[in-house]
């Protein structure tokens, strides 16, 4: 890895796909096969960005991969990644220690439409890593808690022992002005909490439909249950928005890996108005 | 005190929109009931003689293994019902039940419902539509389990 190191600290707003080098503060793992990485710009430059969009990170000679930030929007100098390990090149990044560097390019894309839900109640609904690229609007609902109506999020995993940021998680459900549930596909031991699917938890909410906005991530194939029942709950598709994942490589709408049909999910995405690619979701191997 | 009864039944979802004549009759099968922390409302193995409206708290469906230990199916709220071993013969349950948080609920007794289904065709046909219902939406439920979407597979 010390290679990389030796590489020009590259920094150019202008030119999106030139990466910058970020030194790994911390790596911490976060469940069985996810990690969570800090960085930092070397030269405290500060990284701004929208909740919702994704970087490319990677490692010089081995690849990089699209990723969601989800770190706090307002502490711009820390860029924060949580990632699944499922192939070589997040096994590579999940091996990285502080003190490297990683290459990063973004943010790419549009977010979550967190200033279009002002004055509105918010219901979020994510699953398994999904939680990763809901956490900076969380953070922004919590800081700006006053702008919105009633808020709520639900949030389906495996286990307990897959709980993403799971000691945030829990401090979060304390808080009285913002309703967080969690559920698990199956509970043993000494849990006590929600079992069942995340959309059993839609069902409970008491949503005011036309005065509330959904926001969605995680699988795919999940996502399009849970827009079944926010829609059997009365709320109308162009005021549900999910995040699509596809194989962006570029960033920026040139290469195509990510398109689908006439949108490419890089710039047009990853946060989408279920409204607009609705017609798209059914379509296989699109 | 069957007025309080019947308020209560008439406020649960699962009879929304029956009429009132069947909210009447249904009133004559139930009776109020409460669950402490760690009791069981049923469990595996014993007569469905009994059918949950639940109305506060929270219920696990439960079942129990040799070297498992006790593995939570899924949870019940208020609004949802538990029990509906009650229309299928032989009539047994098959889980374990159990209130994890105290619990309020109606119990309708499943002879007189029955009995009811078959004396009255239209009572019948409402009451297992509602139990198609939330049987559809357990069976989905459980088909998205099986589909562990929040598995590594991406």
């Amino acid at each position: 890895m010390a290679h990389i190191a030796e590489l020009p600290n590259v920094l150019n707003d202008s030119d999106p796909m030139i990466p910058r080098l970020m030194r790994v503060v911390k790596n911490r793992p976060e469940t069985s096969n996810t990690f969570t990485l800090t960085l930092e710009d070397p030269d405290r430059i500060p990284f701004k960005f929208e909740p919702g969009q994704f970087n490319m990170v990677g490692i010089a000679g081995v690849g990089e991969v699209p990723v969601s930030v989800c770190g706090d929007p307002d502490s711009p100098m820390l860029v924060v990644h949580t990632i699944r390990a499922v192939g070589a090149i997040t096994d590579a990044l999940r091996r990285v220690v502080p003190g490297q560097f990683v290459m990063v390019r973004g943010p790419y894309g549009h977010g979550w439409p967190l200033r279009e839900a002002e004055g509105h109640d918010v219901v979020i609904v994510c699953g398994g890593i999904g939680l990763a690229p809901m956490r900076p609007a969380v953070y922004r609902l919590l800081q700006a808690r006053d702008r919105y109506g009633k808020c709520a999020m639900l949030y389906g995993t495996r286990t307990e022992k897959d709980i993403l940021f799971k000691r945030e998680f829990m401090r979060w459900r304390t808080r009285k002005d913002f309703r967080f549930e969690l559920t698990l596909d199956r509970g043993r031991g000494v849990w006590r909490g929600n079992v069942g699917v995340v959309t059993d938890l839609i069902s409970r909410l008491d949503v005011d439909a036309p005065n509330t906005i959904a926001m969605v991530c995680g699988y795919e194939m999940m996502m399009r249950f849970i827009v079944s029942s926010l829609i059997a709950q009365k709320l109308d598709p162009s005021r549900i928005f999910i995040s699509m994942e596809r194989n962006m490589k570029c960033g920026v709408g040139l290469c195509g890996h990510c398109q689908l049909r006439g949108t490419f999910v890089c710039r047009s995405g990853p946060v989408y108005r279920y409204s607009d690619i609705a017609s798209l979701l059914p379509v296989r191997e699109l | 005190m069957k007025h309080d009864l019947s308020a209560k039944l008439a406020g649960h979802p699962f009879v929304q929109g029956l009429s009132e004549d069947h909210i009447k009759f249904l009133t004559g099968c139930i009776a109020n009931v409460k669950f402490m922390p760690g009791e069981y409302v049923f469990r595996e193995g014993e007569p469905a003689d009994l059918l949950f409206l639940l109305r506060s708290g929270q219920v696990a469906v439960q079942v129990y293994g040799p070297g498992r230990g006790v593995t939570t199916l899924s949870t019940m709220g208020a609004g949802e019902i538990v029990g509906w071993s009650w229309a299928v013969p032989p009539y047994i349950s098959h889980f374990d039940v159990v209130a994890q948080q105290m619990t309020l609920a109606l119990s309708v007794d499943a002879k007189c419902l029955r009995a009811k289904c078959e004396t009255d065709p239209e009572f019948g046909y409402q009451m297992l539509a509602r139990m198609v219902k939330v049987i559809e939406r357990r069976l989905t439920a459980t088909r998205i389990q099986l589909l562990d979407m929040y598995g590594s597979h991406r």
